[in-house]
Protein backbone atom coordinates (compact mmCIF):
# COMPACT_ATOMS: atom_id res chain seq x y z
CA UNK A 1 0.00 0.00 0.00
CA UNK A 2 1.31 3.24 -1.16
CA UNK A 3 -0.26 6.79 -0.33
CA UNK A 4 -0.19 7.84 -4.48
CA UNK A 5 -1.02 11.41 -2.96
CA UNK A 6 1.91 11.97 -1.14
CA UNK A 7 5.01 14.63 -2.03
CA UNK A 8 8.23 13.62 -0.71
CA UNK A 9 9.84 17.57 0.27
CA UNK A 10 13.56 18.01 0.84
CA UNK A 11 14.22 20.21 4.12
CA UNK A 12 16.73 21.46 6.32
CA UNK A 13 15.20 20.28 9.95
CA UNK A 14 13.49 16.98 10.62
CA UNK A 15 10.67 18.14 12.83
CA UNK A 16 9.75 21.69 10.71
CA UNK A 17 9.89 19.20 7.69
CA UNK A 18 7.70 16.81 8.64
CA UNK A 19 5.31 19.43 10.05
CA UNK A 20 5.20 21.40 6.74
CA UNK A 21 4.72 18.19 4.91
CA UNK A 22 2.60 16.45 6.77
CA UNK A 23 0.50 19.87 7.07
CA UNK A 24 0.18 20.30 3.23
CA UNK A 25 -0.28 16.81 2.71
CA UNK A 26 -3.60 17.34 4.64
CA UNK A 27 -4.47 20.45 2.33
CA UNK A 28 -2.53 23.49 4.38
CA UNK A 29 0.10 24.26 1.85
CA UNK A 30 3.00 25.41 3.95
CA UNK A 31 6.87 25.84 3.72
CA UNK A 32 9.77 24.54 6.06
CA UNK A 33 10.08 27.84 7.44
CA UNK A 34 6.58 28.83 7.41
CA UNK A 35 6.20 25.82 9.92
CA UNK A 36 9.79 26.34 12.15
CA UNK A 37 8.24 30.16 12.46
CA UNK A 38 5.06 30.03 12.76
CA UNK A 39 6.08 27.46 16.48
CA UNK A 40 8.40 29.69 17.65
CA UNK A 41 10.89 27.23 17.17
CA UNK A 42 14.23 29.56 17.09
CA UNK A 43 15.92 29.53 20.16
CA UNK A 44 19.26 28.97 21.80
CA UNK A 45 19.61 27.23 24.60
CA UNK A 46 22.64 26.01 26.56
CA UNK A 47 22.11 23.02 29.05
CA UNK A 48 25.16 22.58 30.98
CA UNK A 49 23.74 19.91 33.24
CA UNK A 50 22.44 17.37 29.88
CA UNK A 51 25.74 15.39 28.80
CA UNK A 52 25.73 14.30 25.02
CA UNK A 53 28.63 12.28 25.06
CA UNK A 54 30.31 14.34 27.32
CA UNK A 55 29.53 17.74 26.41
CA UNK A 56 26.93 20.13 27.31
CA UNK A 57 23.47 20.36 25.00
CA UNK A 58 23.52 22.94 22.96
CA UNK A 59 20.22 24.14 21.25
CA UNK A 60 19.66 26.66 18.25
CA UNK A 61 15.54 25.42 18.55
CA UNK A 62 12.94 24.45 21.02
CA UNK A 63 12.62 21.23 22.36
CA UNK A 64 11.20 18.28 20.32
CA UNK A 65 7.27 18.11 19.91
CA UNK A 66 7.40 22.05 19.97
CA UNK A 67 6.89 22.53 16.38
CA UNK A 68 4.26 19.51 15.82
CA UNK A 69 2.64 21.37 18.63
CA UNK A 70 2.70 25.12 17.27
CA UNK A 71 1.85 24.31 14.01
CA UNK A 72 -1.36 22.55 14.83
CA UNK A 73 -2.78 25.14 16.51
CA UNK A 74 -3.35 28.19 14.39
CA UNK A 75 -5.14 25.71 11.83
CA UNK A 76 -7.33 24.31 14.23
CA UNK A 77 -6.31 21.26 14.73
CA UNK A 78 -4.45 18.43 17.45
CA UNK A 79 -1.74 16.12 16.73
CA UNK A 80 -2.78 12.50 17.83
CA UNK A 81 -0.07 11.13 19.48
CA UNK A 82 0.39 7.51 20.67
CA UNK A 83 2.90 5.69 22.29
CA UNK A 84 3.63 1.97 22.90
CA UNK A 85 4.77 -0.04 25.31
CA UNK A 86 5.09 -3.44 23.51
CA UNK A 87 7.27 -2.94 19.84
CA UNK A 88 4.86 -5.44 18.43
CA UNK A 89 2.15 -2.91 19.03
CA UNK A 90 4.09 -0.06 17.76
CA UNK A 91 3.89 -1.76 14.21
CA UNK A 92 0.67 -3.10 14.24
CA UNK A 93 -0.75 -0.10 14.84
CA UNK A 94 1.37 1.82 12.50
CA UNK A 95 0.56 -0.98 9.54
CA UNK A 96 -3.20 -0.18 10.73
CA UNK A 97 -2.54 3.36 10.45
CA UNK A 98 -1.27 2.84 6.90
CA UNK A 99 -3.72 0.75 5.72
CA UNK A 100 -6.23 3.26 6.04
CA UNK A 101 -4.21 5.35 4.17
CA UNK A 102 -2.66 7.85 6.38
CA UNK A 103 0.31 9.55 6.31
CA UNK A 104 2.34 8.67 9.58
CA UNK A 105 4.81 10.80 11.74
CA UNK A 106 7.50 8.76 13.26
CA UNK A 107 10.07 9.71 16.36
CA UNK A 108 12.93 7.79 16.07
CA UNK A 109 16.62 7.32 16.76
CA UNK A 110 19.68 7.96 13.94
CA UNK A 111 21.80 5.81 15.11
CA UNK A 112 19.78 2.17 14.01
CA UNK A 113 18.52 4.02 10.48
CA UNK A 114 20.62 1.72 8.03
CA UNK A 115 19.83 4.59 5.14
CA UNK A 116 21.95 7.16 7.09
CA UNK A 117 25.30 7.86 6.13
CA UNK A 118 27.66 5.64 8.74
CA UNK A 119 29.11 8.84 9.72
CA UNK A 120 26.32 10.75 10.79
CA UNK A 121 24.91 8.00 12.59
CA UNK A 122 25.12 9.06 16.38
CA UNK A 123 22.65 8.16 19.41
CA UNK A 124 20.02 11.28 18.72
CA UNK A 125 16.62 9.90 19.62
CA UNK A 126 14.71 12.59 18.45
CA UNK A 127 14.79 12.55 14.63
CA UNK A 128 11.04 12.88 12.42
CA UNK A 129 10.19 11.08 10.09
CA UNK A 130 7.54 9.99 7.43
CA UNK A 131 6.17 6.81 6.72
CA UNK A 132 3.43 7.16 3.25
CA UNK A 133 3.22 3.33 2.36
CA UNK A 134 4.67 -0.37 2.35
CA UNK A 135 6.06 -2.59 0.24
CA UNK A 136 6.61 -6.47 1.34
CA UNK A 137 8.89 -6.12 4.13
CA UNK A 138 10.15 -2.39 3.49
CA UNK A 139 8.41 0.93 4.82
CA UNK A 140 8.46 3.25 2.51
CA UNK A 141 9.74 6.63 4.25
CA UNK A 142 10.05 10.26 3.43
CA UNK A 143 12.97 11.56 5.65
CA UNK A 144 12.92 15.34 4.99
CA UNK A 145 16.64 15.64 5.68
CA UNK A 146 17.40 13.10 2.66
CA UNK A 147 16.53 14.65 -0.74
CA UNK A 148 14.58 11.85 -2.41
CA UNK A 149 12.09 9.23 -0.43
CA UNK A 150 13.76 6.02 1.61
CA UNK A 151 13.10 2.10 2.37
CA UNK A 152 13.57 0.87 6.01
CA UNK A 153 13.48 -2.66 6.81
CA UNK A 154 9.99 -3.39 9.06
CA UNK A 155 13.13 -4.97 12.01
CA UNK A 156 15.80 -1.92 11.58
CA UNK A 157 12.28 0.46 11.50
CA UNK A 158 11.26 -1.01 14.73
CA UNK A 159 14.76 -0.60 16.92
CA UNK A 160 14.73 3.13 15.39
CA UNK A 161 11.09 3.49 16.74
CA UNK A 162 11.91 1.78 20.18
CA UNK A 163 15.85 3.09 20.93
CA UNK A 164 16.01 3.74 25.25
CA UNK A 165 17.91 6.82 26.42
CA UNK A 166 17.32 10.50 26.39
CA UNK A 167 13.87 11.30 24.76
CA UNK A 168 13.38 8.21 24.10
CA UNK A 169 10.79 7.70 21.54
CA UNK A 170 8.79 4.96 22.69
CA UNK A 171 7.67 4.00 19.14
CA UNK A 172 5.89 7.49 18.93
CA UNK A 173 3.96 8.17 16.20
CA UNK A 174 1.78 10.75 15.52
CA UNK A 175 -0.73 12.19 12.63
CA UNK A 176 -2.92 15.35 12.78
CA UNK A 177 -6.95 15.61 13.09
CA UNK A 178 -9.01 17.21 10.67
CA UNK A 179 -7.68 20.46 9.67
CA UNK A 180 -10.09 23.48 11.20
CA UNK A 181 -9.18 25.92 8.48
CA UNK A 182 -6.02 25.81 5.60
CA UNK A 183 -4.91 29.43 5.69
CA UNK A 184 -2.91 31.09 8.44
CA UNK A 185 -3.87 34.48 9.10
CA UNK A 186 -1.81 37.88 9.64
CA UNK A 187 -2.60 37.54 13.77
CA UNK A 188 -1.20 34.32 14.50
CA UNK A 189 1.82 35.05 12.60
CA UNK A 190 2.33 38.15 14.76
CA UNK A 191 1.86 35.99 18.00
CA UNK A 192 4.34 33.76 16.84
CA UNK A 193 6.77 36.40 16.17
CA UNK A 194 6.33 37.91 19.96
CA UNK A 195 6.50 34.42 21.23
CA UNK A 196 10.33 33.70 19.74
CA UNK A 197 11.09 37.71 21.22
CA UNK A 198 9.89 36.40 24.57
CA UNK A 199 12.30 33.06 24.26
CA UNK A 200 15.08 35.12 22.95
CA UNK A 201 14.88 38.03 25.47
CA UNK A 202 13.62 35.96 28.36
CA UNK A 203 15.21 35.72 32.11
CA UNK A 204 16.43 32.33 32.07
CA UNK A 205 20.02 32.72 32.15
CA UNK A 206 20.71 29.68 29.41
CA UNK A 207 17.89 30.61 27.18
CA UNK A 208 18.38 32.88 24.61
CA UNK A 209 20.30 35.91 24.32
CA UNK A 210 21.59 35.25 28.04
CA UNK A 211 22.07 31.77 27.17
CA UNK A 212 24.99 32.42 24.22
CA UNK A 213 26.37 34.74 26.94
CA UNK A 214 26.43 31.71 29.07
CA UNK A 215 28.23 29.90 26.66
CA UNK A 216 30.75 32.69 25.56
CA UNK A 217 31.86 32.83 29.42
CA UNK A 218 32.16 28.85 29.45
CA UNK A 219 34.41 29.34 26.26
CA UNK A 220 36.58 31.94 27.24
CA UNK A 221 37.34 29.38 30.74
CA UNK A 222 38.20 26.34 28.33
CA UNK A 223 41.75 25.41 27.98
CA UNK A 224 43.61 25.29 25.35
CA UNK A 225 44.01 21.44 24.94
CA UNK A 226 42.10 18.73 23.39
CA UNK A 227 39.68 19.06 25.63
CA UNK A 228 38.76 22.93 24.21
CA UNK A 229 39.02 22.02 20.61
CA UNK A 230 36.51 19.28 21.04
CA UNK A 231 34.27 21.24 22.76
CA UNK A 232 34.57 24.33 20.16
CA UNK A 233 33.68 20.93 17.63
CA UNK A 234 30.58 20.58 19.48
CA UNK A 235 29.09 23.58 18.94
CA UNK A 236 30.11 24.20 15.62
CA UNK A 237 28.72 20.32 15.10
CA UNK A 238 25.20 21.50 17.00
CA UNK A 239 25.01 24.50 14.47
CA UNK A 240 26.22 23.68 11.10
CA UNK A 241 26.12 19.92 11.24
CA UNK A 242 22.60 18.58 12.81
CA UNK A 243 20.03 19.72 10.19
CA UNK A 244 19.88 23.72 10.96
CA UNK A 245 20.31 24.50 7.36
CA UNK A 246 23.12 26.35 8.33
CA UNK A 247 23.76 29.29 10.56
CA UNK A 248 22.04 27.71 14.06
CA UNK A 249 18.77 27.63 11.66
CA UNK A 250 18.85 31.72 11.10
CA UNK A 251 18.86 31.51 7.48
CA UNK A 252 15.64 29.32 7.80
CA UNK A 253 14.40 32.23 10.41
CA UNK A 254 15.10 35.03 7.61
CA UNK A 255 13.16 32.90 5.32
CA UNK A 256 10.24 33.13 7.65
CA UNK A 257 10.16 36.55 7.89
CA UNK A 258 9.86 37.29 4.32
CA UNK A 259 7.50 35.66 4.12
CA UNK A 260 5.96 36.75 6.95
CA UNK A 261 6.04 40.44 5.69
CA UNK A 262 4.08 39.41 2.93
CA UNK A 263 1.21 37.86 4.76
CA UNK A 264 1.23 40.77 7.45
CA UNK A 265 1.77 43.49 4.89
CA UNK A 266 4.79 44.35 7.72
CA UNK A 267 6.69 45.80 5.45
CA UNK A 268 9.42 46.16 8.02
CA UNK A 269 10.20 42.42 8.26
CA UNK A 270 11.91 42.43 4.51
CA UNK A 271 14.40 44.86 6.20
CA UNK A 272 14.68 42.27 9.31
CA UNK A 273 14.75 39.19 7.15
CA UNK A 274 17.64 40.70 5.96
CA UNK A 275 19.54 41.54 9.12
CA UNK A 276 19.00 37.78 10.47
CA UNK A 277 20.94 36.60 7.41
CA UNK A 278 23.72 38.78 8.34
CA UNK A 279 23.26 37.19 11.77
CA UNK A 280 23.65 33.60 10.09
CA UNK A 281 26.95 34.89 8.71
CA UNK A 282 28.03 35.48 11.92
CA UNK A 283 27.29 32.37 13.29
CA UNK A 284 28.97 31.01 10.09
CA UNK A 285 32.32 33.11 10.28
CA UNK A 286 32.36 31.76 14.46
CA UNK A 287 32.46 28.21 13.04
CA UNK A 288 35.09 29.00 10.10
CA UNK A 289 37.20 30.53 12.37
CA UNK A 290 36.72 27.70 15.09
CA UNK A 291 37.28 24.84 12.51
CA UNK A 292 40.46 26.67 11.21
CA UNK A 293 41.82 26.33 14.97
CA UNK A 294 40.37 22.92 15.11
CA UNK A 295 42.78 22.33 11.75
CA UNK A 296 45.94 23.85 13.39
CA UNK A 297 46.01 26.44 10.68
CA UNK A 298 45.79 29.02 13.73
CA UNK A 299 46.63 29.32 16.89
CA UNK A 300 43.33 27.86 19.63
CA UNK A 301 42.43 31.20 20.88
CA UNK A 302 39.41 30.30 23.33
CA UNK A 303 39.45 34.46 24.02
CA UNK A 304 39.01 35.10 20.42
CA UNK A 305 36.32 33.10 20.05
CA UNK A 306 34.34 33.55 23.07
CA UNK A 307 34.32 37.35 21.70
CA UNK A 308 32.74 36.54 18.46
CA UNK A 309 29.99 34.37 20.48
CA UNK A 310 29.20 37.94 22.55
CA UNK A 311 29.11 39.89 19.51
CA UNK A 312 26.62 37.47 18.43
CA UNK A 313 24.52 37.80 21.33
CA UNK A 314 24.90 41.45 21.40
CA UNK A 315 23.52 41.47 17.57
CA UNK A 316 20.72 39.25 18.17
CA UNK A 317 19.70 41.43 21.53
CA UNK A 318 19.12 44.65 19.49
CA UNK A 319 17.56 42.46 16.79
CA UNK A 320 14.91 41.11 18.54
CA UNK A 321 14.07 44.22 20.43
CA UNK A 322 13.79 45.68 16.45
CA UNK A 323 11.50 42.80 15.97
CA UNK A 324 9.43 43.55 19.15
CA UNK A 325 8.52 47.01 18.20
CA UNK A 326 7.91 45.38 14.49
CA UNK A 327 5.08 43.62 15.37
CA UNK A 328 4.03 45.29 18.10
CA UNK B 1 24.57 33.77 3.01
CA UNK B 2 24.26 33.94 -0.81
CA UNK B 3 23.38 31.28 -3.14
CA UNK B 4 26.73 31.27 -4.50
CA UNK B 5 28.57 31.07 -1.02
CA UNK B 6 26.43 27.83 -0.03
CA UNK B 7 29.26 24.95 0.25
CA UNK B 8 29.61 22.87 -2.24
CA UNK B 9 33.08 21.56 -2.15
CA UNK B 10 31.57 18.03 -0.50
CA UNK B 11 32.05 16.85 2.87
CA UNK B 12 32.89 12.94 2.86
CA UNK B 13 30.78 11.66 5.94
CA UNK B 14 27.21 12.64 3.76
CA UNK B 15 28.35 9.98 1.35
CA UNK B 16 26.27 10.72 -1.89
CA UNK B 17 23.67 13.10 0.30
CA UNK B 18 23.26 16.12 -0.01
CA UNK B 19 21.69 18.53 2.67
CA UNK B 20 18.97 21.38 2.42
CA UNK B 21 20.59 24.61 3.51
CA UNK B 22 18.54 28.07 3.20
CA UNK B 23 20.39 30.91 1.21
CA UNK B 24 19.34 34.20 -0.87
CA UNK B 25 18.91 34.57 -4.32
CA UNK B 26 19.63 37.09 -6.85
CA UNK B 27 15.98 39.03 -6.12
CA UNK B 28 16.66 38.93 -2.06
CA UNK B 29 14.30 36.05 -1.90
CA UNK B 30 15.86 33.31 1.18
CA UNK B 31 15.41 29.55 -1.14
CA UNK B 32 16.27 26.17 -0.11
CA UNK B 33 19.23 25.12 -1.91
CA UNK B 34 20.95 21.09 -1.59
CA UNK B 35 24.32 21.69 -0.52
CA UNK B 36 27.21 19.12 -0.99
CA UNK B 37 28.96 20.44 2.66
CA UNK B 38 31.74 22.10 3.24
CA UNK B 39 35.19 21.83 5.22
CA UNK B 40 33.49 23.17 8.15
CA UNK B 41 30.95 20.45 8.52
CA UNK B 42 33.58 17.56 7.90
CA UNK B 43 36.14 18.92 9.92
CA UNK B 44 33.46 18.79 13.33
CA UNK B 45 31.80 15.28 12.32
CA UNK B 46 35.71 14.05 11.67
CA UNK B 47 36.61 15.09 14.84
CA UNK B 48 33.47 13.85 16.92
CA UNK B 49 33.84 10.37 15.34
CA UNK B 50 37.76 10.33 15.60
CA UNK B 51 37.43 11.14 19.13
CA UNK B 52 34.85 7.81 19.66
CA UNK B 53 36.91 5.98 17.41
CA UNK B 54 39.89 6.83 19.65
CA UNK B 55 38.04 5.66 22.96
CA UNK B 56 37.52 2.00 21.27
CA UNK B 57 40.35 2.01 20.31
CA UNK B 58 41.91 2.38 23.78
CA UNK B 59 39.44 0.24 25.37
CA UNK B 60 40.51 -2.27 22.73
CA UNK B 61 44.19 -2.79 23.83
CA UNK B 62 42.94 -2.70 27.13
CA UNK B 63 40.91 -5.83 26.46
CA UNK B 64 44.17 -7.18 24.56
CA UNK B 65 45.76 -6.67 27.84
CA UNK B 66 43.52 -8.49 29.58
CA UNK B 67 42.83 -5.35 31.90
CA UNK B 68 39.05 -4.67 30.56
CA UNK B 69 36.20 -6.96 29.14
CA UNK B 70 35.50 -6.74 25.55
CA UNK B 71 32.09 -5.31 26.63
CA UNK B 72 33.63 -1.39 27.05
CA UNK B 73 35.25 -1.70 23.32
CA UNK B 74 31.83 -2.48 21.80
CA UNK B 75 30.43 0.07 24.34
CA UNK B 76 32.58 3.00 22.51
CA UNK B 77 32.56 1.23 19.06
CA UNK B 78 28.54 1.51 19.05
CA UNK B 79 28.76 5.10 19.84
CA UNK B 80 28.03 5.10 23.48
CA UNK B 81 29.52 6.37 26.54
CA UNK B 82 28.84 4.97 30.78
CA UNK B 83 26.40 7.50 31.34
CA UNK B 84 23.91 6.22 27.66
CA UNK B 85 24.99 2.42 28.33
CA UNK B 86 23.36 3.30 31.76
CA UNK B 87 20.07 4.82 30.39
CA UNK B 88 20.12 2.00 28.05
CA UNK B 89 20.55 -0.98 30.20
CA UNK B 90 18.94 0.60 33.07
CA UNK B 91 21.85 -0.60 35.24
CA UNK B 92 23.93 1.68 37.26
CA UNK B 93 26.37 3.31 36.08
CA UNK B 94 29.05 2.09 38.78
CA UNK B 95 27.46 -1.87 37.74
CA UNK B 96 28.61 -1.04 34.40
CA UNK B 97 32.38 0.00 35.36
CA UNK B 98 32.51 -3.03 37.47
CA UNK B 99 31.36 -5.29 34.61
CA UNK B 100 33.97 -3.98 32.38
CA UNK B 101 36.84 -6.01 34.51
CA UNK B 102 37.35 -9.76 32.87
CA UNK B 103 36.96 -11.37 36.26
CA UNK B 104 33.38 -9.81 36.54
CA UNK B 105 32.29 -10.21 33.37
CA UNK B 106 32.98 -13.89 33.09
CA UNK B 107 30.35 -14.42 36.04
CA UNK B 108 27.40 -12.51 34.42
CA UNK B 109 24.30 -13.77 34.18
CA UNK B 110 22.34 -14.50 30.88
CA UNK B 111 19.95 -12.34 31.66
CA UNK B 112 22.31 -9.33 32.10
CA UNK B 113 24.54 -10.15 29.07
CA UNK B 114 21.36 -9.90 26.99
CA UNK B 115 20.59 -6.55 28.20
CA UNK B 116 23.80 -5.74 26.74
CA UNK B 117 23.73 -6.95 23.72
CA UNK B 118 20.32 -6.29 23.06
CA UNK B 119 21.04 -2.02 23.75
CA UNK B 120 24.55 -2.37 21.35
CA UNK B 121 22.93 -4.45 18.77
CA UNK B 122 25.02 -7.87 19.01
CA UNK B 123 25.12 -10.87 19.97
CA UNK B 124 26.20 -12.08 23.28
CA UNK B 125 28.52 -14.30 21.79
CA UNK B 126 29.85 -11.24 19.78
CA UNK B 127 29.57 -9.42 23.05
CA UNK B 128 32.40 -11.77 24.80
CA UNK B 129 35.11 -10.97 22.24
CA UNK B 130 36.91 -8.23 19.88
CA UNK B 131 35.68 -8.48 16.20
Amino acid sequence: MINEQFQHRHAAHCESGVASTLMSHHGAAMSEAMAFGLSSALSFAYLPFVKLTGFPLIAYRMPPKFILKGVAKPFRTNFRFETFRKPDEGMRRLDELLAQGKVVGLQTSVFWLPYFPEDMRFHFNAHNLLVYGKEGDDYLISDPVAEEPQRCAAADLQRARFAKGVLAPKGLLYYPETLGRTRVDADEIRKAIRRTVRIMLGPIPLIGVRGMRMLAGKVARLKADEYGLNYVGHIVRMQEEIGTGGGGFRFLYASFLQEAAEITGLTELNALAERMNEIGDGWREFGLKAVRMIKGREAFDPALLSGMLRSQADREAEFFKMLKRAVA
Amino acid sequence: MDIDAVPQEGNRTLGAHRKAVYARGADGRMVIVPSRGSEMDETVTVQAIERMNGLAEAARARALAGRSAPLEYWMYAKRMDVPLLSQVTGLWQWRIRRHFRPEIYAGLSHDVLERYADALGVSIEQLGRLP
